[in-house]
């Protein structure tokens, strides 16, 4: 019987199946934890499902690569939710055409604060150079951010993973941030939400309210557009790279 | 709700091959979601089609962000060997940058 099992799993854990099932299962997984937890921002999702799969691949001896081709389906929707985000948007359009000076400025003012204090942190700390250009745009939507970390000299796949550490630790903290500075729009920490911690800060918001998902969402493109175009740029500029 | 799907994959397409074709550092999807927009505000009556099943796939947007972030283990390493830079620059950035947007947004709203 043993090598028969033994057989199953080795053709199993070849097709993309297992990697594409684990992962929504691992996620199934953290969200009932989620709930549970009352959607205490401290028991993120994607941190929970994270540690699940890692612990599992690293169990069964799995390379990240063989898991990427299943998971690859799930990663691959990241772009058509990122189209998707227009809808909530439009929706806000209103509320966007009154406030959208005092907007742009935020993000702009954000975004900068964001980038200098993470490259000014890790290496005052003494972080390699490779790894203070790969945190330089962690806070914006992965797709974007690996695109910039490549340009200025960073480890895309590192940046990666920064980013959606910087996702969690944003969506965890933003209210209790916020709170604490007497906020009570949902326009405004939405927005503060999705200029730092993107799509992961945008789906915390929309578990908030529409409003506040909608407004994170505004502000993730945003701030990922001007990042795009302007990182590159000042770090030039600069002379840092 | 193949429809809807269909919608968001043409416009994710015309994003993409925009960015290429001008070779704009913004990648595809954003362009994309701009485009779609520009479009909701000439044809308003398409949002009601696409609202229920784009809202869908926005309330599990954190699932999409699962298989990128279990590539930690690649870097588990490096990770590991600059730990505290990296943690402490992290937490940094991600308190001073919320802070800083709210506090300039509010300061600026009419």
């Amino acid at each position: 019987m043993t090598p028969k099992l033994n057989e199953i799993w080795v053709y199993l854990a070849a097709s993309p199946l297992l990697g594409l099932t684990a992962t929504l299962l691992a996620y199934q997984v953290a969200s009932l934890l989620y709930q549970r937890a009352k959607f205490n921002p401290l028991a993120n999702p994607v941190a929970i499902a994270v540690a699940i799969l890692v612990l599992l691949l690293t169990l069964t001896g799995t390379s990240y690569k063989t898991y990427f081709d299943g998971a690859q389906f799930v990663h691959f929707l990241l772009g058509p939710a990122t189209v998707a985000l227009a809808i909530p948007l439009y929706q806000q359009l209103p509320a966007l055409r009154r406030d959208w000076f005092a907007l742009l400025i935020g993000m702009l003012a954000g975004s900068t604060a964001a980038i200098t204090t993470a490259m000014g942190v890790a290496w005052a700390l003494g972080a390699s150079p490779v790894t203070i250009l790969s945190l330089a745009p962690k806070s914006v939507t992965s797709p974007i951010a690996m695109g910039i970390a490549e340009k200025i000299g960073g480890l895309p796949s590192l940046t990666a993973v920064m980013v959606i550490a910087t996702g969690i630790l944003g969506a965890t903290l933003a209210r209790t941030i916020l709170t604490w500075m007497k906020f009570t729009d949902h326009k405004v920490m939405g927005f503060a939400l999705g200029v730092t911690a993107h799509g992961i800060g945008t789906a915390r918001g929309f578990q908030v309210s529409e409003e506040m998902g909608a407004f994170a969402g505004l502000a993730m493109g945003l701030s990922g557009v001007m990042t795009a175009l302007l990182l590159p740029l000042a770090l030039t500029v600069l002379g840092v790279i | 709700m193949i429809a809807t799907f269909a919608t968001l994959l043409v416009f994710q397409a015309l994003g993409e091959g925009l960015s290429y074709a001008l070779s704009l550092p913004i990648p595809g999807p954003v362009i994309g979601m701009v485009l779609l927009l520009a479009y909701l505000m000439i044809r308003p009556a398409v949002v009601d089609t696409l609202a229920p099943t784009a809202m869908g796939l926005l309330r599990h947007l954190s699932l999409l962000f699962v298989p990128a972030g279990v590539g930690i283990m690649v870097h588990a390493r490096l990770i590991a060997a600059e730990w505290l830079p990296i943690s402490m620059a992290l937490l940094a950035s991600v308190v001073v940058s919320i802070a800083v947007t709210a506090a300039v947004v509010r300061a600026l709203q009419k």
